[in-house]
């Protein structure tokens, strides 16, 4: 599955081309970031609303760099065991067991069970042992704990885990790391002082129409473009979670899936739950857009 | 030197970002301007609050830099005025369409070509042209406004000036887009490049530089402002929300320790033969404060109370145990109210129609507030509640009866004032908060951080009773 390891882009135009090559389309400011994230080996946290390609930001990085991408996906209560390493206790019982059955003495034992055999790596540990750089993508890690987060530090800025057993693991390459959050969460300080700092929010019109037409091939041009319009209108508008890249590109598909040609009032009161989702949301949003559409005869006529 | 204003405002910024900005503008190179405030950004600035400050201190700290080069070189001689509107029209016209090109060179423009002009280019979005066209609208209509010196003032005034207004306007004539309205987003813009133009002519006609003021503390605040969305306060209290949720767990988790539950250990160990094998501990009961909120919804307040009634909103869901009262004159009970709703829009609406609050006058009476709630809750309060005033002391004049609130505080556990105004402008006036002070804990709230601090302490699981006299804070 490894692409061969391309150069990598030296320059902040190079790695945007490179990045567009795999179908992400870069603002100028994400094509920065991403640079000096590959050039300075810095951490990256990604900070903006759900569904503004984030994530999309990691697997497209990793796959302009021709590396693997490790995601760990964070949640509350996400602890050590399960993002850096566990001792799988399961096998070195089996050993002392195999051990004792054959004799040997007890003594020895104590070293030989703890050792990298009986490691089960983690997300955090695979990353940095990885023989190859790869990218590490921490995924929304404003839901974990703020213990967590310091655990994070030692990582994140000298790329080493201390295992109390074995001593420090040193990292046998850099990975990329990217950190995404929702914002749900301030964050200490302690880790945003060791990360660069990537705002994203959602893309101006053209740039939002230049995804849309490079996800949805199908759709025409001039139809992309109302149907942008409309989702830039629709979050001017108060809603408690307005409709992100990810809803535009959802709802581009389902309008080319159904065939429609135009954006009228009755395909928008049909379509309306692609965008928004939240009741109130809805009403307000059919309320305020939806009318002011033509009317589906008008178009056809 | 630019790091220092950025601390100067508020901004933590470390030795070690900026070792990261260096090394990072080491890779980029420093010739263009948008890499280069980019770069500075994504080291320096570490939340969208922090960016916002950045944006303002990189501009300021860089234009200034620039004008005072400008400055230099224009030594006294001829009038900067003129000089600089001939500039504007042959330097960089190019983005100005042509009726606006020429209409520079022959006196004063005409002010409607020069209002559709501009209503033109805020609805097509263009905003390339916003600096030629702000810089034309302050010719046009600088000379029928007066020059007040305060910029933010200005802004205002030439807006007025030329009918720009997000609503539609009927009366407009046919295919002038102000028609159907502007969109919101471009005259924002278009003030902003009135602000940079008024700012850069203030400081050639001054021949010198203001003072390096600190940015205006109001830029980065609450959304408190009338004409503000809703939905920045809606932000504000989602968050705030989490975060009340949150700080449970955590207290929770930091009191793990509990005591031994005597009886039902002995319970439990007749089972193992009265060996106390397991042993039971007393479970920890989540301290579940009894909340009773008085908020002001007079018209000194109007901006707040609409933030206040938010958080009064979001506070209803985070507590269970929880009595709201609204007032002006005199006190109305919302509770129910916040029970019905869960919607926020249709809670404020029904506050204003009917909580029948706001007498004649329309003014706070606190006096005949406190009276109202004492008798009210007399029987509800006791240590273990906590009060929580929402209001900004003001009294018109009228007596701001302490004993009555001491009283309150009294009965309560806790008493909390939160104040909307800056501290600054505590004392002035008819504002009457230090006659509070002794009884409750003043907290000045009117940004997030502020409202996240006053979080903290309400739900601190110290039980301090505030005693009479005690200094405040």
């Amino acid at each position: 599955m490894r692409r061969t390891v391309s150069a990598v882009p030296s320059t902040v135009d190079e790695l945007a081309t490179a990045l567009r090559g795999v179908g992400y389309l870069p603002g100028a400011r994400t094509a920065l970031v991403s640079h000096l994230a590959v050039q300075l080996d810095k951490p990256v946290l990604v900070e903006g609303p759900a569904g503004v390609g984030k994530t999309e930001l990691a697997k497209a990085l990793a796959e302009v760099l021709g590396r693997d991408l490790v995601r760990l996906q964070c949640y509350e209560g996400l602890d050590e065991a399960k993002a850096l390493y566990e001792w799988n206790y399961r096998k070195q019982l089996l050993a002392i067991q195999a051990r004792t059955a054959a004799g040997d003495g007890a003594a020895t034992l104590d070293d030989d069970v703890f050792g990298h055999e009986f490691l089960l790596e983690r997300p955090l540990m695979r990353a940095i042992a990885s023989p190859t750089p790869v990218v590490l993508l921490i995924d929304e890690i404003d839901k974990t704990d703020q213990e967590f987060e310091a655990m994070l530090l030692e990582l994140l800025s000298d790329f080493q885990i201390t295992i109390p057993e074995l001593g420090r693991i040193e990292a046998t390459s850099q990975p990329i790391v990217l950190l995404t959050s929702n914002n749900s969460r301030e964050l200490t300080e302690a880790l945003k002082r060791r990360c660069l700092y990537l705002w994203l929010d959602y893309p101006e019109l053209e740039h939002e129409l230049e995804i849309v037409r490079g996800r949805v091939p199908g759709l025409s041009a001039s139809f992309s473009r109302r149907l942008v319009e409309v989702i830039a209108d629709v979050r001017a508008l108060d809603l408690k979670k307005p409709p992100s890249i990810a809803e535009s590109i959802d709802w581009a598909r389902a309008l080319l899936l159904l065939g429609a040609d135009d954006i009228d009032q009755d395909v928008f009161r049909d379509t309306l739950s692609v965008i928004v989702k939240h009741r109130t949301d809805l009403d307000l949003v059919a309320e305020r857009i939806g009318l002011r559409l033509p009317e589906s005869g008008a178009t056809a006529g | 030197m630019f790091t220092e204003e950025l601390r100067g405002e508020g901004m933590a910024v470390g030795t070690s970002e900026l070792l990261d900005a260096t090394v990072a503008l080491g890779a980029i190179g420093w010739s263009a301007r948008e890499d280069f405030k980019e770069t500075l950004a994504a080291t320096l600035a570490k939340s969208p609050e922090d960016r916002h400050v950045f944006d303002l201190v990189f501009d300021r700290f860089f234009f200034r830099a620039a004008e005072l080069e400008a400055v230099r070189h224009a030594a006294a001689g001829h009038d900067p005025e003129s000089d600089r509107e001939a500039d504007e029209v042959s330097g960089d016209g190019e983005g100005v369409d042509g009726e606006g090109e020429g209409e520079g060179d022959s006196g004063p423009p005409d002010l409607d070509a020069v209002r559709e002009a501009i209503a033109r280019a805020i609805a097509d979005g263009a905003s390339g042209q916003m600096g030629d066209l702000a810089s034309l609208a302050i010719g046009s209509v600088g000379g029928r406004v007066n020059d007040t010196g305060v910029v933010g003032v200005d802004v205002q005034r030439i807006r007025r000036a030329l009918d720009l207004k997000p609503e539609a306007d009927p009366e407009a004539p046919e295919g002038d887009p102000r028609r159907d309205g502007l969109p919101r987003e471009g005259i924002r813009e278009f003030e902003q490049a009135l602000r940079r133009e008024l700012e850069r002519r203030r400081i050639e006609r001054l021949g010198e530089l203001p003072p390096a003021r600190a940015l205006n503390q109001m830029d980065r605040a609450l959304p408190t402002g009338a004409g503000q969305s809703l939905a920045d306060i809606h932000r504000v209290v989602r968050q705030l929300k989490r975060r009340l949720n949150t700080q449970g767990h955590e207290l929770r988790g930091q009191r793990r320790r509990t005591q031994v539950d005597l009886r039902a250990t002995m319970r439990a160990s007749l089972q193992t033969g009265g060996v106390p094998v397991v042993v039971k501990e007393r479970a920890i009961r989540p301290r579940r404060p009894e909340i009773f909120v008085l908020c002001d919804v007079s018209t000194s307040v109007t901006s707040a109370s609409l933030f206040f009634l938010s958080v009064l909103h979001a506070l209803h869901d985070a507590f269970r145990k929880m009595r709201s009262f609204v007032f002006v004159e005199r006190i109305s009970e919302v509770t129910e109210l916040f029970e019905r709703e869960r919607d926020f829009a249709k809670v404020s609406l029904a506050i204003g129609r009917d909580a029948g609050v706001a007498d004649v006058t329309g003014y706070t009476d606190y006096g005949r507030v406190w009276r109202e709630f004492l008798e009210q809750t007399e029987d509800d309060l006791n240590p273990r509640s906590t009060v929580i005033v929402l209001g900004d002391a003001r009294t018109n004049g009228r007596d701001p009866a302490e004993a009555a609130f001491a009283q309150i505080a009294e009965r309560a556990g806790r008493a909390f004032w939160l104040n909307p105004e800056p501290a600054l402008y505590w004392d002035y006036g008819d504002s009457v908060i230090s006659r509070y002070r002794p009884y409750c804990q003043v907290h000045e709230c009117w940004t997030a951080d502020q409202l996240e601090e006053f979080v903290t302490a309400l739900t601190s699981s110290v039980v301090t009773a505030p005693a009479p006299g005690r200094p405040p804070r």
